[in-house]
């Protein structure tokens, strides 16, 4: 029997600093709490070594919180326990975060060595007092470092997260933003445009109508947006997705995995997973997920799995979200049931508004369809 | 137990608004000494709690004291609560009626307002005994002398020994007691002759039917006597009959002439017992029934719709339900286009269709939407026929009107004259007719003028009091129709007629009006996924317009990894914010919009 892909996540929470923007499961943590989560982390993926005759491991990603903040050696511990349990595929990609003036070239080194071949690092914005407004720990010198330092150490796979629309911040300071990176030539850029969260710092300043006004308006936060693929489209980077941009060739392919259906396990606090048609999270509560994390694995089979239905809803509003869009005949297939017959009507109406194309059994949101798109998400609910 | 009429006083207080009614009410509960002040809290939470285990409100319509005089004798007081609202002079009717006399509260300094006079008619009127109390004595703006005069002249009423009290602060209540007993006459009428009572007002019960309220004229009423109702000839074996205590019933033998109380008897249909009616025995019937009150005439009418649609069902029991207590409210169904199915209720004032959406929401539940208030216009046809109409979507078309007619009011301004430029400036701008000032004492004033009922009832009121920064007070009769230019004014959405905010108007006006609504049209409306023109039109005409600009963003440019929960939540959440929308042509308009036009003036 061929073994089906599978995408792993593992979760480390850790934070230096908490940013003011991010509500994300992190924080920060003394070693001897680091020492216990990692002890609590491999006993839950322990937990599910009854996978491995199932599935080939085709991405692992280690997410964070900044999962370069950990000792380099419980990393190696943690890769060393998923490679004993699981197969892997010669060319799986596996990445991990981290943030500037977290890392050393002694950590690269290592990190090249246990298998790590993408590096995604936060880098959010070139300018130091816009770091300092978000809150971030490091400057734009300290990800010069960092980034020739990985280059050094021999990392062909670097994505830099960049964010837009942040207070004060003006098109032609993202511009300049985008053209520093540019310059550097990263294979990937992830842009995200700031989004204010409720329970953070910023929604305390921004959340406000009055707060409001100290964030670029509607008009410039569009701006900003389009003039991202411009920008990065000159210099050779796709738009695959509504907010990341790579090279050819260099999509990130656990990401992927997330918009296309693909089935993943996550592992440690608040991790989701997508495994044999259940969809669950772990908990976002130390406490809790110590309870959890022993018997997971027995959880997440008395998961029921979710519907047909569900599916069929992420299915167009995940897949809508990369550029390609989804392929109607892909439904057909999955699903067993005409496309018309589900989604015929908003469908016809989306492509007469110009909100969708039409490709071949292909459908894809126009520009004009991703700056509303959330909107036109909804109708694929059933 | 028989008890002797000589010794039952039935009494209300009349007041204008704020002149302490209430608090003498209370003082007087406590002082007749029935009752300490700690028994008193007591009681009100026990009566809470059975407010909440039931699921009803116990109106505290009457509350029956046991007052031990100077004169060594002991007498049973009857306090029957009046609102205090212009709103509500049929319902103060509907308390006078049950009562013998009544107490004028005055504000010592404010002294008498344009509510004290009405009031004080209403209970000559009803050949009450009315002795003047003058309340607030206590407060360093205190005129008591002046109030007194000013109670002499204008109201002609002997008030020299009138008690000067503080309601508040416990002063010479013993005063108001005592001249309860010397002023107020003993009730009348034969216990032995065939029963005769007048129902004052009546409140629905679950578990025990609708429990009626009211004064025997004539006869005794106790438990197992077969009444009729009649009005309606529905007839009853009385279960239970009783007095009120301190915000609780107290069951009693039997209630004989002269007596005010409660009776159950199995009522399930409200609709059998009528507010008015007249009980009477069934095998032993009286003559003829008691004259009951004046017929209310609804002024202001609005539909009123259930928020889910599914809920039509529970609006109309809810509205019967209140109706039994009401009778002044007044409902048919009716259906819109842009708001489904509803009805089209009546009232007598706008804070009467203020109290009832908010019962109806509160008591019963229901999230509603009302549509803008009207009054009653008539509309002289060209084939001679003259129309009522209630709803601006009725009106027929203008080639067939000859002329339409609108109510006007006579209304009495209480002002003090510092703000009789700014109360006359707003007059004016309603569309009202001057017609004189009579200055009460140097430095205040009575203004009379007419105006169109139709301009008062949105927010006359609180204009009037934001331009008296609180002074001026206001009451109103309807007067009668007067020939006027009116129009309807159509509101279009994405060019589409919405029945629901159609109404009708003074041409003059039209303009002002049309453009407000539009631009809080705009504000109220979300921006959609194209641009929407809202326009206000009379006729075919268009006089103001406002464009909802499409939404330019709205994108989750952001990844929460492996959290499709997440993405999926926030899908979820703007498609629940949808479904609260009434769908109007391809726009989502939300509940809401419809309300705020209402309030155009309002900052």
């Amino acid at each position: 029997m061929t073994k089906a892909d599978l995408g792993i996540y593992v979760h480390f929470p850790f934070c230096v600093r908490k940013c003011d923007y991010c509500d994300f499961v992190s924080m920060p943590g003394t070693p001897d709490e680091q020492a216990y989560y990692l002890r609590v982390l491999k006993k839950e993926i322990r937990g599910f070594e009854a996978l491995e005759n199932l599935y080939l491991v085709r991405t692992v990603f280690l997410g964070g919180g900044t999962p370069s903040i950990m000792e380099t050696a419980q990393l190696e511990r943690i890769m060393e326990q998923l490679r004993e349990q699981y197969e892997f595929a010669e060319d799986a990609e596996i990445t991990i975060e981290c943030n500037p003036g977290t890392l050393t070239e002694d950590k690269l080194v290592r990190y090249r060595e246990m298998g790590v071949n993408r590096l995604s690092i936060g880098l959010q914005s070139t300018h130091n007092e816009e770091l300092k407004v978000l809150g971030r720990i490091h400057s734009y010198e300290d990800f010069l470092e960092s980034y020739r330092l990985a280059r050094k150490a021999g990392f062909q796979n670097i994505n830099v997260d960049l964010m837009s629309g942040l207070p004060g911040q003006s098109v032609e300071a993202w511009e300049d933003v985008l053209r520093t990176v540019v310059a550097l030539n990263p294979e990937h850029v992830s842009a995200y445009s700031l989004i204010i969260e409720e329970g953070t710092p910023f929604y305390e300043r921004y959340g406000s109508t009055k707060g409001r006004l100290l964030l670029p308006k509607e008009k410039e936060e569009r701006d900003m947006y389009h003039m991202t693929k411009d920008i990065l489209g000159e210099a050779g980077y796709q738009r695959y997705e509504i907010s990341n941009y790579a090279k050819p060739g260099r999509e990130c392919r656990h990401n992927l995995t997330y918009w296309t259906g693909g089935e993943y396990v996550g592992f440690g606090l608040g991790a989701y997973s997508y495994l044999g048609g259940r969809r669950f999270g772990n908990p976002k509560d130390k406490q809790e997920y110590w309870e959890y994390a022993r018997d997971a694995y027995r959880r997440y089979k008395e998961t029921p799995p979710q519907t047909e239905q569900a599916t069929m809803e992420e299915f167009m509003f995940l897949g809508l979200r990369m550029m390609r869009g989804i392929s109607t005949r892909e439904f057909e297939e999955k699903f067993h049931i005409p496309f018309q017959d589900v989604y015929g009507e908003p469908v016809r109406k989306m492509l007469a508004q110009g909100f969708l194309e039409e490709d071949g059994s292909r459908l894809r949101f126009t520009d004009k369809g991703i700056d509303v798109s959330n909107r036109l998400l909804v109708e694929f609910l059933l | 137990m028989a008890v002797d009429q000589s010794k039952i006083r039935n009494f209300c207080i009349i007041a204008h608004i704020d002149h302490g009614k209430s608090t003498l009410a209370d003082r007087i509960i406590e002082a007749t000494g029935t009752l300490t002040q700690r028994e008193m809290q007591a009681q009100v939470l026990d009566n809470m709690d059975l407010e909440r285990e039931r699921g009803i409100t116990i109106k505290s319509q009457a509350v029956r004291v046991i007052y031990k005089a100077k004169d060594g004798e002991e007498y049973i007081f009857n306090l029957i609560d009046t609102p205090g609202h212009v709103d509500f002079n049929y319902e103060v009717s509907r308390s006078l009626a049950a009562c013998d006399g009544a107490i004028l509260v005055v504000d010592a300094s404010q002294g008498i307002e344009a509510q004290t006079l009405a009031n004080v008619y209403l209970a000559l009127d009803h050949d009450l005994d009315v002795f003047p109390v003058i309340n607030k004595i206590d407060l360093p703006s205190a005129e008591p002398q002046r109030v007194i005069e000013e109670i002499e002249d204008i109201i002609g009423i002997e008030a020299q020994d009138a008690p000067l009290i503080s309601a508040k602060n416990g002063i010479n209540i013993d005063q108001v007691l005592e001249a309860v007993v010397h002023k107020i006459p003993a009730p009348t009428g034969d216990p032995a002759a065939p029963l005769k009572a007048l129902i004052f007002d009546s409140l629905y019960d679950s578990y025990r039917g609708v429990i009626v309220f009211f004064r025997v004229r004539e006869g005794t009423v106790r438990k197992g006597t077969k009444i009729r109702m009649m009005a309606t000839g529905a007839e009853f074996e009385v279960v239970e009959v009783g007095y009120f205590g301190a915000g609780q019933f107290i069951p009693c033998e039997e209630l004989a002439a002269g007596m005010v109380g409660y009776l159950t008897a199995s009522i399930k249909n409200v609709k059998e017992t009528r507010v008015g009616d007249t009980i009477t025995q069934a095998d032993r019937p009286c003559a003829e029934p008691l004259p009951g009150y004046k017929k209310v005439q609804s002024m202001v009418y609005c539909g009123m719709y259930p928020a889910d649609s599914a809920k039509y069902p529970e609006l109309r029991d809810a509205l019967e339900k209140l109706q039994i207590n009401d009778a002044a409210l007044q409902y048919e169904p009716e259906t819109s286009v842009a708001l489904g199915f509803g009805f089209r209720c009546g009232f007598l004032g706008l804070l009467h269709l203020e109290i009832i959406q908010e019962r109806l929401e509160r008591e019963y539940n229901l999230d509603l939407v009302t549509t803008a208030p009207s009054v009653i216009y008539k509309v002289h046809k060209t084939d001679g026929s003259v129309v009522d109409l209630t709803n601006p979507t009725n009106m027929p078309d203008p080639s067939e009107i000859e002329y339409m007619e609108e109510p006007i009011v006579s209304a009495e301004i209480m002002v003090t004259t510092e703000f009789i430029g700014a109360i006359m400036g707003l007059c004016q701008e309603r569309r009202g007719v001057y017609l004189g000032t009579e200055y009460i004492e140097s430095t205040r004033a009575l203004l009379r003028y007419e105006l169109p009922l139709n301009e008062i009832i949105y927010d006359f009121f609180d204009a009037l009091k934001s331009r008296s920064r609180g002074y001026a007070s206001f009451d109103y009769e309807i007067k009668g129709y007067e020939r006027s230019d009116l129009v309807k004014l159509d509101i279009l959405i994405n060019k589409e007629p919405v029945d629901a905010l159609s109404f009708i108007l003074h041409a003059s006006t039209a303009y002002e009006r049309g453009r407000k609504m539009c631009e809080k049209l705009k504000e109220e409306i979300p921006r959609h996924l194209f641009e929407i023109p809202i326009q206000a039109a009379i006729g075919s005409k268009i006089i103001a317009r406002e464009t909802v600009k499409a939404v330019r963003k709205d994108v989750l440019a952001k990844c929460y990894g492996g959290d499709i929960t997440r993405k999926r939540k926030l899908l979820e959440k703007q498609k629940e914010g949808k479904k609260r929308m009434r769908q109007i042509g391809s726009v989502e308009v939300p509940q809401k919009a419809f309300m705020s036009v209402l309030k155009l003036d309002e900052e």
